[in-house]
């Protein structure tokens, strides 16, 4: 059996006396949704920045498919193969949709480094990346600026780019946050749809959504572990009982 | 139709316009819009990092003081071709701008722009320490530029039609440049630099490539501006002309905008604010010496009345 | 190269340090407080020479017209942070560069159709005018000494009012984190003017000051403005403590480097080598410190914390 796609270990990060991530330790195995879960402030999002390599870590490690990442900076990472869409929704504002897919279609190509215009491979590029819009529902608004996009169109817009590069690993912030209930099932397809290609760490409050998705659950609580393990357990797990789940889930 | 009246409407009216100056302009119109074309060029050189990476860039005239100098040292060294003398100005208008853009580009914000505006102060002050190629003073030119050996520049004509073809030549360059991946890249950036370091693109060297571009076609238009006016100074560097070179670019980008063709950053709005600029800056020098005292609260107006959220700034 | 002629280099180069971070106190307050980038601060140091010129000249003395001039630059720091700079708050840093621009062409002009364009002086206080022994061969003028010793006073004032008072806590909170200080119930534009108008009458003090010993004429901010940015890189953008080292660092470098670096050339190179190279070089060295710096310390030696 190959290593994990990704292994944290032993992962601290404190700001000041205020501690985030307290000697976390968490995999993400290809092909698997790994869902971690947690009270506000219990360091969800911080975690996400120390594993895409916007926040530096003060101790423990980070591997991508068993090479150190742990310095990497976050378009090295990228370049690794690792994705990630925003808990607030980070697009292109001035692009139109499809200009946001080809630019993430050309990142992924390493064809970014073109001084010059190159209509034939450019077309190329803007087919395949209609494609992708296609993939997550946005053919319709292929040519509207992403800045004008509703919520729910912006975090699809996001998934197409984070796929265009056929990523690894996949870090969904939030992916329901805001989202309407059509909108929330039309993620979660797309969610399950892209765990055949990669592996996936999801941040989410949406319990239900968890629970559909996710092969593993990790609940995090004041920056540390609780419980990790497959979704019922962990929902049966006393200790997360009490520290979360029973006031989420009443 | 009206895409293209858009994207490429105006540049093509403007240098249609400039083409055909030569049949009713007299001598005097003519070296007046040599001198709005050689800053147009410059400006468009600007408004490739500052409307296209959203760079506030605040020593560009340096850039173009060095390109100017390039062809004064040379000139006065016995060296006058301009098959030489202009490549020449043109890399050390560029290795300054990658020299110093490699430092500059690691900050951002007004740290960018502080940094860049002491930058082209340190040329100004090297230039003017030049004891040698006439100090504070400046240096006169012998002539303008040979070209192959001829003495082309000297006919209103030939000057006019070169500095145009080499305009045409630095606005589809740039222009190329923006539309190609490298400036979606740059224009991404600006846009967003934390969605496009997660997409696996480190904006810096694309950054520096550009701003040693726009060096570069500055050092051209520097040496463009040395044959026009057969004379270099150090206020060539001075950092009031990089502010009016950002105030041609800002202003064209706004004027394109009202005329619904294109903004900051697309192709032809800094030549129209380099046009506009040059020739607003003509008349009202015509109306009085002390012209400043319009054009400055003419900007202030502009910025307050203007763009609410004109785009451009990297904060 | 004697001990005396550096020495008196030295206090040329703190009296340079002075001024500039009279200066840059202000500006490295409005950037880390308002997030604003001010162009126009160097001719604010303008407005305060000239405004001592008639305040001296009403008044018919240095010490009579200080006050006044300094009264008249505050009035028109607020006038200047109510009609330009307020509403520049929170658009970006090209809109405020330009109109901050505009602002400089307009005052450097009004000050000429005002005041000629020609230099005006400032007639020496009778009781600070006149050399002071130091040492053997060793006279200074005792007003650069007052001018030094009125700097550090300032200095530590400021140091005082920035660390020990209520105002100077918001002022260092809002530098900061200004929504934070909104919070607090603080009218947060009123404490913007006062920073604002505050750091104007620094400079402003900073150019009457300079006014008897350096030619009061238009533009003459200007290149003490583009020296103060370097201090302000250099020292880190909204700490006062920074301004202060960086300050110094600065006058001194620039004036040790424009008196000596020839001479030290002449060390290493031919003479007339030296005598080429050394004042092009001289005018750099602040330059290619603060290029230095920045390498190793990209947001200056004090950084005000994130």
């Amino acid at each position: 059996m190959t290593a994990p796609l990704l292994q944290v270990r032993g992962l601290c990060k404190a700001y000041g006396a205020l501690i985030v991530t307290d000697a976390v330790d968490l995999d993400v195995a290809h092909g698997e949704i790994h869902a971690l879960i947690g009270p506000n402030g219990a360091g969800k999002t911080t975690f996400i920045a120390l594993v895409a390599g916007e926040v530096a870590p003060d101790r423990g490690r980070i591997l991508l498919g068993g090479a150190d990442v742990t310095r990497h900076a976050v378009h090295r990472r990228a370049q690794a193969g690792l994705a990630r869409s925003f808990q607030v929704t980070s697009v292109l504002p001035a692009f139109s949709a499809v200009e946001n897919v080809a630019l993430a279609v050309q990142a992924a190509a390493r064809r970014s480094f073109r001084l010059l215009p190159a209509p034939g491979s450019d077309r190329v590029r803007r087919a395949h990346a209609v494609e992708l819009l296609a993939q997550v529902g946005l053919a319709a608004k292929a040519d509207v600026p992403a800045g004008v996009l509703s919520h729910g169109e912006k975090r699809a817009l996001e998934l197409a780019m984070a796929l265009a590069g056929k990523p690894r690993l996949l870090l969904l912030d939030e992916p329901m946050a805001g989202a309407g209930p059509e909108e929330g099932r039309a993620m979660v397809e797309l969610i399950s749809a892209a765990r055949a290609q990669c592996g996936i760490l999801l941040v989410e409050h949406d319990m239900e959504a968890v629970f559909k998705l996710a092969d593993r659950v990790s609940v995090l609580v004041a920056g540390r572990l609780l419980a990790s393990g497959p979704p019922d357990a962990v929902r049966a797990d006393p200790a997360v009982q009490a520290a979360y789940l029973g006031e989420a889930a009443t | 139709m009206t895409r293209f009246a858009q994207t490429l409407g105006l540049p093509l009216v403007l240098f249609l316009l400039l083409a055909a100056a030569p049949l009713w302009a007299d001598t005097f119109t003519l070296s007046l819009l040599a001198r709005a074309m050689i800053f147009a060029l410059a400006a468009i050189s600007l408004d490739l990092i500052l409307g296209g990476a959203g760079l506030v860039s605040f020593g560009h005239a340096a850039l173009m003081g060095i390109g100017a100098y390039g062809v004064g040292i040379l000139m006065a060294e016995g060296v006058s071709e301009a098959l030489i003398a202009f490549p020449v100005a043109m890399a050390a208008a560029g290795l300054f701008a990658l020299a110093t853009g490699a430092l500059s580009l690691k900050t951002r914000g007004v740290y960018f722009i502080m940094i860049t505006l002491a930058f082209g102060q340190m040329a100004f002050f090297v230039a003017q320490s030049l004891s040698a190629y006439g100090g504070d003073d400046g240096l006169s030119l012998a002539a303008r530029s040979l070209v192959a050996g001829e003495r082309w520049l000297r006919g209103p004509l030939a000057f006019h039609y070169t500095v145009l073809g080499l305009l045409a030549a630095g606005a589809l360059l740039c222009g190329a440049l923006l539309a190609a991946p490298f400036g979606r890249v740059l224009r991404a950036a600006k846009d967003n630099e934390r969605r496009v370091r997660a997409l696996g693109l480190d904006p810096y060297p694309y950054r520096l490539v550009a701003y040693g571009i726009a060096g570069a076609l500055a050092g051209l238009s520097g040496a463009l501006f040395a044959n026009l006016t057969e004379f270099v100074s150090p206020a060539f560097l001075s950092w009031h002309r990089s502010g009016e070179l950002i105030v041609m670019v800002v202003a064209g980008g706004m004027a394109a905008a009202a005329l619904k063709a294109g903004g900051l950053g697309r192709p032809g709005s800094a030549l129209l604010g380099a046009l506009l600029v040059v020739l607003l800056e003509e008349a009202l020098s015509d109306l009085t010496e002390h012209w400043r005292i319009v054009f400055g609260p003419l900007l202030v107006l502009l910025v307050l009345a203007g763009g609410k959220r004109a785009r451009g700034g990297r904060t | 190269m004697s001990t005396t002629l550096v020495l008196v280099q030295v206090l040329n180069g703190l009296q340079l340090g002075i001024l500039l971070f009279l200066v840059a106190a202000g500006l490295t307050l409005v950037f880390g407080v308002m997030d604003v980038i001010n162009l126009a601060h160097g001719v604010q140091y303008m407005l305060g020479a000239y405004l001592m010129v008639t305040a001296s000249a009403v008044t018919g003395s240095f010490w009579l017209g200080l006050p006044l001039a300094l009264a008249a630059a505050l009035v028109l720091g607020l006038v200047l942070e109510w009609l330009v700079i307020r509403p520049l708050y929170g658009r970006d840093h090209l809109e405020q560069v330009l109109a901050t621009f505009g602002v400089i062409l307009f005052v450097n002009e009004g000050v000429k159709l005002v005041w000629g364009a020609g230099p005006r002086a400032i007639p020496m206080p009778e009781a600070l005018s006149g050399s002071i022994r130091l040492m053997d061969g060793l006279n200074y003028p005792v007003y650069r000494l007052a001018l030094v010793a009125a700097g550090l006073a300032v200095a530590g004032l400021l140091y005082v009012l920035v660390t020990r008072t209520r105002a100077g806590m918001l002022v260092r909170a809002g530098a900061s984190n200004a929504p934070m200080v909104s919070a607090l119930g603080v009218d947060i534009g009123a404490l913007f003017a006062k920073v604002f108008a505050f750091g104007a009458m620094l400079a402003a003090f900073a150019g009457a000051m300079a006014g008897p010993i350096l030619s009061v004429e238009p533009g003459m901010g200007d290149g003490l403005l583009i020296l103060a940015f370097v201090v302000i890189v250099i020292g880190g953008i909204g700490s006062i403590r920074g301004a202060f080292v960086a300050a110094l660092l600065v006058g001194l470098i620039d004036t040790l480097g424009r008196s000596f670096l020839t001479d030290l050339l002449k060390l290493v190179l031919s003479a007339s080598a030296a005598t080429q190279a050394g004042p092009a070089l001289a005018s750099m060295t602040v330059y290619l410190l603060m290029a230095g710096i920045l390498i190793f310390r990209p947001r200056g030696l004090f950084p005000a914390p994130a």
